[in-house]
This record gives C-alpha cells, structure tokens and sequence, in this order.
C-alpha cells in the first residue's frame, strides 16, 4: 500500500528542489539589488503609499470561508457513496433514498445559507 | 511507516524516469510553449503581429524569456514579511507539478504502465493537493503588506474555495457511472466502452447506458468552467484584473519568484485540462476502440507511443480552447462570479447527482431486466467457440478478426 505513495514522495522531493533551485539560481545568476527609498516602498500605482499596508475587507470573505468547509465536506462524504451507488442500486433502493435524505438536509442548510444573504454579494 | 529497505532501486530510477520524463520534459516545456501559443493566439485575435523576432516565428522567445527572467535583479521590498514573500512562490508551484502525478498519460510503454504513482484515489488526491495551492496565494497577498496583492489575495482565496465545491460536485456523477476512482482504470473503461462524453461504442450503447450521456454533459460543463475560476483564468481572472488590481497578488514579486508564480498557473491549467480529458475524453485511448488492448495485455512499442500522443493533442487543444475563450468573454463582476459558483452551479450540480443516480437506476434495475427477458445475444466467447464449430458465416467472423477488441465484439 505505502508502496504505491514512494513514487509521491519523489514527486514531491523533485518538485520541490526544482522550485528552491530556480530561486537560488535567480539571487545567484541574477544581478545585484540596488536599494532606494522609492524602490523600498509598496506600489500604489506611482503615489507615496498612504495608510495601512492591510485594508479592512468583508466579512463576506469569512462567510464564505465558513460555509466552504460545511459543503465541502459534504462533497468529501459524497465521494465513497459515489464508488459503490453503481453496482448495489439495483438490489438495494436504499442507496438511492439514504443519498437523497443526505443531500435534502443539507439543502435546507443551504437554504437557510441563502435566505439570510451569506451569498449576497451586491448590497 | 514506509519501509525504506523494502524500496527497489530499480523501481525508484523508473519512477524518477517517468518523473522528469513528464515534469521537465513534457510539462515545463509544454507551459513555455503555451505562453508562446498564448500570445501569438491573441495577437492574431487581436491583428497583431506578437512576438515573431527570437527564432523562427518567435519559437525562441520562451527560452530568452526563461533567461531573462533568471538573469534579472532579484529584489526583496523592504516593506514584505521576508520568510513568506519566499515561500509563496514556491507553495503556489510546487502544488501545481505534484498533481500530475496520478494522471495517467499513456498505456504502456516497455511494459511499464505510463503514470507515476497509480493511486486508487486519484481525483481525490488532486483535488487535495491542488487546494494547497490556495496557501500560496494568500500568503503571497499577505506578505506583500501591500494594499493591492492583499485584496488580489482575498479574493483569488475565496473564489478558489468556492468553485472548489462545484468542482467536487461535478464530478461524482462521473464515479457513479465509474464505480471507482482509480484514473488509469477510468481511462480503460472508457477506451473500451465509450468515452464519457461520446458513448458510440461498446457497453455504453447497451442497456439505455447511453442516456448518461445527459448528466455527464452537464458534468462537464460545470467542471470546464470552474477549472476556468480555480486557474485564475479570463473570464474569472478577478484576483488580478488589470484596471482595478494592477497585477493582484504578485504586484509586488519581480524576477524568477514572478516567474514561479506563472509556471504554478499555467502548469495548473496543463493539469487540468488533462484532468478534464482523462475523465471526460477518454484521456490516452483513440474512439472507437482503435489500437486498444484489454488491460494487462501487452502494448505494442509503437501503440504506447501512439497514446502518449494521443493525450498530448487532447490537452494540446484543450489549452487552446482556454486562450480562444480568454479573448472571447469579457470578464464578470465579483457578485455575479460569487452567484454564478454558489447559486448556479452549486443547485446544477447537486441537480445532476440526483439525476445520475435516477439513471443509473433504472438503468442497472428496470430497463436492464427487459433487455435480459428478450432473447439474449450470444456473448463473445460463445461466437468463437460456435465459429470453431463452423456455424457462423461473415458478420461474426469479422468479430474473430477483431477479438481482442473487446469493445467490437459486443457493439457487433
């Protein structure tokens, strides 16, 4: 079983050494830096940068975040009812309602998500 | 524990071969020459010329590019958070060249089977590690400590979650149909009976199997377009819209640390697509069952070769249907890209499973019954014992000539 994982692992390691590398080889290769006050400074599109360097953002963004953990892991749970649906529907129906009953609560969810404005992004 | 003793060297040098066989030698290569196929597209969309000066036609220009990119100043601001704004690059790539390693592109090759690690999670795996790239996004955005990367940042992360969910939607209607989530063996199934998208042969055409067809159109559908919004790509290129964020999360990276963070991006589009082909396009097989062999059989030398290629022209084209539609649709606007993956695709996609499992229902219950209550078909094996007998004239003896076809012998 961890058989089928060692060529990941090399997968990684090259990945991995092959972007290090090119880093490397950049600040190596690559010419001197040269410091100024102006270079120093973030870009605003050419004005001396004003105020805080992290604006304040939505809350939406922290909504989304939260409600993409609820509903992927219902995609996750998805995946293995997926595998097996095929050969067992036929004689066991229950697959097909159990799935149905699964989804239909957390449709409500996303309901109840989408009545109270979480995925509203216009006001 | 992996047991390190136990590991080979032999199959450690082979799959280090296969490794930088399609990392360095099909991908890189594969994402420099998209940039090239990329910019000559849109000039000629355009009525430009693009770049033509470096070699013949500009086929030089990617490599000068690559040098320029390595020989250039290597500049740290002084106002980023330094360790990050080093790491960022490299997380966002290092993702992108791992998920190619489920991707089964090609059949056999001397007997070895043409993928690096042949995982029975594959989609699961891709959808695992191509969500950390996400990680390298935000950081990048943060580190910056710069007011347009960090809103670049924010929204590239919380549009990637989003359509990850689609995503993950859109394709399970698919291992429904499969039963299982190994690729090498989805791509089999598919150069055997039928590719998902275009059921014209083998056990696709049996038994109303060819009325998944629906759901799997569908499928693709939603799939190609939230591959569209997790790569970043016009018409959801919001992280970095030109007019409102400059360049978006990597403003402020310059020289090869910029150059990572195109190689993640567009080797994630390379990846992708050939995701999207492997499930959908029946990745390396040709139609019809050409030059398909059942599996474990052997492949002749020149037939591997044959399907490596194959898979390369399918995400070859897939790549310019990504820069044709780039100069095509005009970019959306924030909320509708939020309404567009939560509300559409979201209800389309549960939608779809539901229909799926409908299907596939009453295709292995009811309608698979009255097929087997009328007089049933002699199955392969029983033609060739029967025309050993001599039984059978012309029609199946065309089937003798093609039985290692398995797929012929029952579309027959």
């Amino acid at each position: 079983m961890s058989q089928d994982y060692t060529p990941v692992l090399i997968q990684i390691v090259i990945a991995s050494g092959f972007a290090v590398a090119t880093l490397i080889a950049s600040v190596m290769l690559g010419k001197r830096a040269m410091r100024n006050t102006v270079k120093d400074s973030a870009y605003e599109c050419g004005m001396n940068p004003t105020g805080e360097g992290q604006a304040r953002f939505s809350v939406k963004f922290y909504l989304v975040a939260m409600l993409f953990v609820l509903f992927d892991i219902e995609v996750v749970f998805l995946y293995p009812w997926a595998v097996v649906f095929r050969e067992n529907v036929a004689n066991a129906p229950v697959y097909f309602w159990g799935m149905l009953g699964f989804v239909f609560v957390l449709f409500i969810a996303y309901l109840y998500a989408l009545k109270k404005g979480a995925l509203e992004w216009k006001s | 524990m992996l047991n390190l003793a136990a590991i080979d060297l032999v199959s450690l040098g082979i799959s280090t071969a296969k490794i930088i066989g399609l990392v360095f030698l099909t991908i890189l290569p594969m994402v420099a020459y998209s940039v090239w196929a990329e910019r000559r597209v849109s000039a000629l969309i355009q009525d430009r010329i693009g770049p033509n000066r470096v070699g013949w036609a500009g086929l030089l220009q990617p490599i000068a590019d690559g040098l320029k990119f390595i020989l250039k100043e290597d500049f740290t601001p002084k106002h980023v958070r330094t360790g990050y704004y080093w790491l960022a690059p490299a997380l966002t790539m290092v993702p992108a060249l791992m998920t190619c390693a489920v991707l089964p592109f090609g059949s056999t090759l001397f007997g070895e089977k043409m993928v690096i690690a042949d995982l029975d999670v594959g989609p699961l795996f891709v959808f695992a590690i191509a969500s950390l790239s996400v990680y390298g996004i935000v950081l990048a955005g943060w580190a910056s400590n710069s007011k347009y990367p960090f809103l670049g940042g924010v929204r590239a992360t919380s549009q990637m979650i989003s359509y990850e969910i689609s995503l993950g939607l859109s394709v399970i209607p698919l291992f429904m149909i499969y039963g299982h989530l190994n690729l090498g063996k989805i791509v089999q199934y598919q150069a055997e009976n039928g590719w998902a998208l275009l059921p014209l042969w083998g056990e696709s055409l049996q038994n109303w199997n060819w009325l998944l067809v629906i759901p799997v159109f569908i499928s693709f559908i939603v799939f190609v377009t939230s591959m569209f919004a997790e790569t970043n790509r016009l018409p959801f290129d919001l992280p970095e819209c030109e007019t409102e964020l400059v360049a978006g999360y990597h403003t402020e990276y310059s020289s090869m640390k910029f150059a990572l963070f195109f190689l993640g991006e567009y080797a994630a589009m390379i990846i992708g697509s050939g995701l999207a082909v492997t499930l959908f396009l029946g990745g390396w097989s040709l139609p019809f069952g050409w030059l398909t062999h059942a599996a474990g059989s052997d492949v002749p030398f020149w037939h591997g070769l044959v399907h490596i290629g194959v898979f390369l022209a399918k995400v070859v084209v897939f790549i310019l249907f990504f820069i044709v539609v780039r100069w095509t649709l005009p970019r959306f606007r924030y909320d509708q890209l939020m309404r567009l993956g939560w509300v559409f695709f979201f209800e389309i996609a549960l939608a779809n499973i539901v229909i799926t499992a409908l299907i596939l229902w009453l295709v292995t219950g009811p309608l698979n019954k009255e097929e087997t209550e009328a007089p049933a078909e002699p199955t392969p094996a029983a033609q060739v014992s029967s025309i050993e007998q001599g039984m059978f004239d012309e029609p199946t003896l065309l089937v003798r000539e093609t039985s290692t076809f398995r797929i012929q012998a029952s579309s027959f």
